[in-house]
């Protein structure tokens, strides 16, 4: 089961610089929630600050009524267990097999013998589909699979809380689309708290429960995924539909010229797309914190863009039949 | 367990929509006008205070268990890989310019017979923790930093710290140690193979007597010579291992970095050590007394 992870005004600034200041939320525990930001705005960085690798310079983070910040280096080593990273690169170690690799944290923390370790290890690499390359190095094998390696390595101590930097940069539709697949599947058998950093657009549309955008320095929204993708805040909207008209310019934030300028050329952000359905899980089984399409946009009296909800063949979508009470619960 | 309607309200903390780019924090430069001196004073010594945490962290982690055993193992034999060659190239053309400079002096003076002692003084107190120290730090401190920095810049130390693994301990204590000994090994072979360079080109070529050669050594030698050569290569060896390990491990902005990382560690390391080897020899002169003719 997942742990809930409370961010309550985390700011954090390199040498006077603010990266992002009194960023304030609420990772539902056993959710998957997505951080989205133009390029640059510190998704990485607050990543980093939620694991303990840098720290902030106010704020608190609140995991197991523990505030990570405040932790003495022992405690923190402690709280990190809970945690499992995926780096973009997936940061595997050079030196050893992917074998070693994923079997490090077990050899490291456990004392499990090399029998028990080897199911382990194999149980792991056949969810992320590597079986048959244990015995290869990380440069000797391409960017997905180091990717996918990692991951591995990332669930072999069974981590409540799982962080995921970029998982799709550098990774063609395809394999993002496997890898988000397999985000879902792992979301359905870990009942894990999930972090993804991106701004692929298709993810942040397709698997997260709920997103978050950092824009400007500050964090703009975060809620359920259905209330950002029915937003009308331009930054959202402008993010989300992958649009120029809007706050966000190329390199940093449209000044008010440029603003005013594009508001009498009277040009505007094209309306709001169809919200997709929700990834599901491979076997149709639903996850813990699943919610039925729509759910959230009727809860709150707002009606869905036109087209909403709609399955592949364009049919609207339908309750399963055949677990009904599963599926509502 | 149970979900219903979801406890945990949207949180919406941003710009009105009207004025988007009006909120949020204003990006000022940098606030050091208003201390100017006194601010850059306090920024310099911030590199070296960090590098004394970075020392002490790695002094506590020496004494923790479990030791890296291993890890010690496999970095011992890979710095005397790159070192011991190097070293005792480095030392017989050492050994050999030491006998050539006493050589001729000592001939015109007619002194022959102290050619020994004067080269085993030169190369066993001086020489060789010299060559140890250039080597430790040119062949195996480089060779750390570049390790490390490569780990940093790829995420491998934040992988292993968030794997709740300290790489100081895991990583940087078994370098330290490897290193330590190393030097001290490296020390006396350096004394060795120097000594029988001088040996070679005293005897061989500028026609001195093997007998007064080694008979001299008694005469000016003493075991405490032998000992603090072997004291410097050991705090050589420690310095060399944490410089570059905290230049690896601080490395940052690609591999650019690391060649950085590497090049400015290789130069204070040099830095270091000729200094730490001048108050060690003053120290050394203070406290054993020396024998005279």
């Amino acid at each position: 089961m997942g742990v809930e992870v409370r961010v309550e005004g985390l700011t954090k600034s390199f040498g006077g610089q603010p990266v992002w200041s009194d960023v304030s939320l609420t990772l539902p525990a056993g959710e998957i929630s997505v951080l989205l930001g133009p390029s640059g705005t510190g998704k990485s960085v607050f990543l980093k600050t939620l694991v303990g690798l840098l720290k902030p310079d106010r704020g608190a983070i609140w995991i197991e009524e523990q505030n990570l910040p405040r932790l003495s280096e022992r405690a923190l080593y402690q709280v990190r267990k809970l945690f499992g990273v995926l780096f973009q690169d997936g940061a595997l170690f050079g030196s050893m097999t992917i074998y070693d690799n994923v079997a490090f944290p077990l050899r490291e923390h456990t004392r499990k013998s090399e029998s028990e370790i080897r199911a382990v290890v194999h149980e792991k690499l056949e969810m992320v589909g590597l079986l048959g390359a244990e015995r290869k190095l990380p440069g000797q094998i391409s960017g997905g699979m180091r990717k996918r390696a990692g991951l591995a390595r990332a669930l072999v101590l069974d981590p409540r809380i799982i962080l995921f930097d970029e998982p799709d940069s550098g990774l063609d539709p395809v394999r993002t689309a496997y890898l988000n697949q397999l985000i879902i599947d792992l979301n359905q058998q870990t009942g894990a708290t999930f972090l993804i950093v991106t701004h692929d657009i298709n993810t942040a549309r397709t698997v997260p429960d709920n997103i978050g955008l950092i824009y400007h320095g500050h964090l703009a929204m975060f809620g359920p995924r259905e209330m950002l993708l029915s937003s009308t805040e331009p930054v959202v909207r402008q993010f989300l539909g992958a649009q120029r008209i809007g706050p966000i310019g190329m390199a940093e934030e449209k000044d008010s010229d440029e603003l005013r300028a594009e508001a009498e050329a009277g040009v505007e952000l094209p309306p709001l797309p169809a919200i997709p359905l929700q990834l599901r899980p491979s076997d149709g089984r639903p996850r813990r914190a699943e919610q039925p399409p729509g759910q959230w946009c009727a809860e709150h009296g707002i009606v869905p863009p036109a087209g909403s909800f709609r399955n592949a063949d364009g049919s609207a979508w339908q309750p399963d039949a055949r677990q009904p009470d599963e599926v509502l619960r | 367990m149970s979900s219903g309607p979801k406890a945990v309200e949207p949180t919406t903390a941003g710009p009105a929509p009207a004025e988007p780019t009006v909120t949020g924090p204003t990006v000022t430069g940098p606030t050091v006008t208003g201390a100017t001196a006194a601010g850059r004073f306090a920024a310099g010594l911030r590199g070296p205070g960090h590098f004394f945490a970075f020392c002490l962290d790695a002094l506590r982690s020496v004494f923790r268990r479990p030791f890296q055993v291993r890890e010690f193992v496999q970095q011992a034999w890979f710095i005397s890989s790159v070192s011991i060659l190097p070293a005792a190239l480095v030392a017989i053309p050492f050994g050999a310019v030491i006998a050539l400079q006493l050589g001729s002096l000592v001939r015109q003076l007619g002194a022959q017979s102290f050619t020994g002692a004067a080269s085993v003084l030169a190369v066993v107190r001086e020489a060789s923790p010299i060559v140890t120290a250039l080597i430790i730090a040119g062949a195996g401190g480089s060779a750390i930093c570049a390790d490390l920095g490569a780990r940093k810049i790829r995420e491998e130390l934040d992988a292993m710290e968030v794997l709740g693994i300290d790489p100081i301990h895991r990583l940087v204590v078994p370098r330290i140690i490897a290193s330590m000994l190393v030097a001290v090994l490296l020390n006396g072979l350096v004394s060795v193979v120097g000594v029988a360079g001088g040996y070679f080109f005293n005897v061989v070529l500028q026609g001195g007597t093997p007998g007064a050669y080694l008979a001299s050594f008694q005469a000016l030698g003493q075991l405490p010579d032998l000992i603090v050569g072997e004291v410097k290569a050991l705090l050589f060896g420690a310095v060399a291992a944490l410089v570059a390990s905290y230049h690896g491990m601080t490395a940052k902005g690609g591999p650019k970095g690391v060649g950085d990382a590497v090049n400015q560690s290789v130069v204070l390391t040099f830095m270091l050590l000729f200094a730490l080897n001048f108050v060690l020899t003053a120290v050394y002169f203070q406290l054993v007394p020396q024998r005279g003719m």
